[in-house]
């Protein structure tokens, strides 16, 4: 029979806990079977920012917790083969690589053996006219500004080949997130690339991982509705897969959160569009027809997805300059604060009408309406009673200079507006856009290679 | 009885580009058919009218006691070019819990 095969999660974004794998691994290491730690940290623009970085030093370009993350579990994993699979590589998989190997140097450990996966960069494969013609909505890539990334994603076969070549470590830059967990099942499980029903359930294995801690409590509690013991010290979750496909998601012992049907089910539709058609590089993966059963504490089976032929063309995230995003806030507390707060508003909107009357700038009154509130909106006619507002004022332009003038003005609030303002703050940041475009499978090459002495 | 559906249901966003999803799922899977006639793509288009969405479009899930709801064009652009605080949409779940719901009858709650 073949073994029951055990993947956890230890990070679901860049700036994710760096001791969240400990306990996971504690967990893996009493597993009986084949085991690998997966690690996403790399959302769309998390790219392109390490792409900035990789241009200002070819030694970065990669995410720089991943020291952090490495370095309580490093030595356990090697010991008890548990196989480290993350996207932590972002535009420099090599370069993380080769502190990886310090990083072990350093632990007094054997180098480890670890492979790159590349190939998912295709800025010096396609110009921006050929990218602007595969461009799928929208017409950004057209104004001819210069691009600052544009990777395609890979699928979960590099990965597969990896571990197949016998790495202990596999580092990548863009990959499907899901490809993660399907790597090392296809890996483990010999599945071939043609298995759609079994690629639909390594998909669905690596869907429901890849955010770590929102499968097991996090990003779900709602206190009296919806309690989650002990969050603050949430355990990431761990999947724990049949050669059927079928799977349990479990969390470690000892640790905070919950997996139930709910947790569950939420996160099996997170960032899904049409259930029957979610689209990965591998596999189209179809959960309407998955049952979610609970089958003990903090255990929740999951079964029944269903695969179709992978789709014939790869997405690729393309990312621009976006210019500069500035926003200033200013409070106003106490006895009356909503109708000064309101009269700062007005204030502001009338100086800029004055000097930048084209530039568009959005204002929030934050204790009022903010988050779920509109840019354009008016500040509410029957103000409530809140007594401490936040005056938030946020535009976007093309230079510092420009939002300069917005940041300015409400710095200005303090002597020359209404009474009692207070605590600005203020900064101007430069933003990334990004677009999708459609590439043809034979413009990519993934690429898979071993870095330092363990090659 | 008359309720707000974040009594008996749950919600959870998503975010691709300038598009949003919304699982909705109910806490008791026997509340989903009056859910489902209630919770229609008018209905969830009316709670997010003053972001003026392109397009809702309703998946239903009956197995897992749930509904996708995709509502085109309602980010402001999206993480990268909103002005907003949430540009992810995050807090917009709860935006549609506030809908209020007839249910006739809630397990273990007496009326």
């Amino acid at each position: 029979m073949a073994p029951t095969v055990f993947i956890g999660c230890g990070a679901g974004f860049a700036g994710d806990r760096t001791d969240a794998a400990g306990p996971v691994i504690d967990s893996l290491a009493a597993c009986d079977g084949p085991r690998f730690i997966m690690f996403e940290m790399l959302a769309e623009r998390t790219l392109a920012l390490a792409q900035l970085e990789r241009r200002a030093d070819p030694a970065y370009g990669y995410n720089r917790a991943l020291v952090a993350i490495l370095q309580p579990i490093l030595a356990r994993c090697l010991d008890r083969n548990i196989k480290i699979i993350g996207n932590f590589g972002a535009a420099n998989p090599r370069a993380a690589a080769e502190r990886m190997i310090t990083l072990a140097r350093e632990l007094g450990l054997k180098p480890p053996r670890i492979a790159v996966v590349e190939g998912d960069d295709i800025s010096g494969t396609l110009n921006i006219d050929e990218l602007a013609r595969r461009e799928t909505d929208g017409t950004l890539l057209k104004h001819g500004k210069p691009i600052v990334s544009a990777n395609v994603y890979l699928g979960a076969q590099p990965i597969a080949r990896a571990l197949d070549l016998g790495a202990q470590i596999v580092v990548t830059g863009r990959v499907a997130d899901s490809a993660l967990a399907l790597g090392p099942l296809m890996h483990a499980f010999g599945w071939s690339a043609d298995d759609w029903d079994m690629l639909a359930a390594g998909t669905m294995a690596g869907h429901l991982l890849e955010c770590g801690a929102q499968v097991t409590g996090g990003y779900y509690a709602d206190p009296g509705f919806k309690d989650v013991p002990h969050l603050d010290n949430v355990g990431y979750p761990i999947a724990e897969i049949s050669s059927d496909g079928a799977m349990v998601i479990t969390k470690p012992h000892g640790t905070g959160g919950l997996v139930n049907r709910q947790t569950v089910v939420e996160q099996l539709l997170y960032e899904i569009h049409d259930p029957a058609s979610y689209l990965v590089p591998d596999v189209v993966l179809d959960i309407t027809d998955v049952s979610v059963d609970e089958i003990g504490p903090d255990r929740v089976r999951v079964s029944g997805s269903r695969g179709k032929p992978a789709p014939p063309t790869l997405k690729a995230t393309v990312c621009l300059d976006g210019g500069v995003l500035g926003e200033a806030e200013i409070s106003y507390a106490g006895i009356n604060a909503p109708r000064r707060a309101k009269l700062a508003a007005e204030i502001i909107a009338a100086r800029m009408r004055k000097r930048a009357p084209k530039l568009q700038f959005r204002t929030d009154m934050v204790g009022e309406i903010s988050v779920h509130g509109t840019t354009g909106q008016v500040a509410p006619n029957d103000l409530g009673n809140c007594r401490d507002v936040r005056l938030r004022f946020a535009a976007g332009a093309e230079s510092a200079a420009e939002v300069a003038v917005l940041l300015d003005e409400v710095e200005a609030l303090y002597c020359a507006g209404p009474a009692g303002g207070a605590g600005v703050r203020r900064h101007a940041t430069p933003r990334l856009i990004s677009t999708s475009c459609l590439i043809e499978r034979d413009k990519v090459m993934p690429r898979v290679s071993f870095v330092g002495e363990g090659a | 009885m008359q309720l707000r559906l974040h009594e008996v249901a749950n919600a959870r966003t998503g975010d691709k580009g300038n598009r949003l999803n919304i699982a909705v799922v109910c806490r008791d899977p026997a509340h989903y058919p009056e859910l489902a006639r209630q919770l229609t793509p008018e209905r969830v288009a009316q709670a997010f009218i003053a972001r003026r969405p392109s397009k809702v479009v309703r998946y239903e899930l009956p197995k897992l006691a749930a509904f996708n709801f995709v509502l085109d064009d309602v980010l402001e652009g999206g993480v990268n070019s909103s002005l907003g605080l949430d540009g992810h949409g995050k807090s917009l779940s709860f935006l549609l819990l506030d809908l209020t719901v007839d249910i006739a009858e809630i397990k273990g709650r007496k009326t």
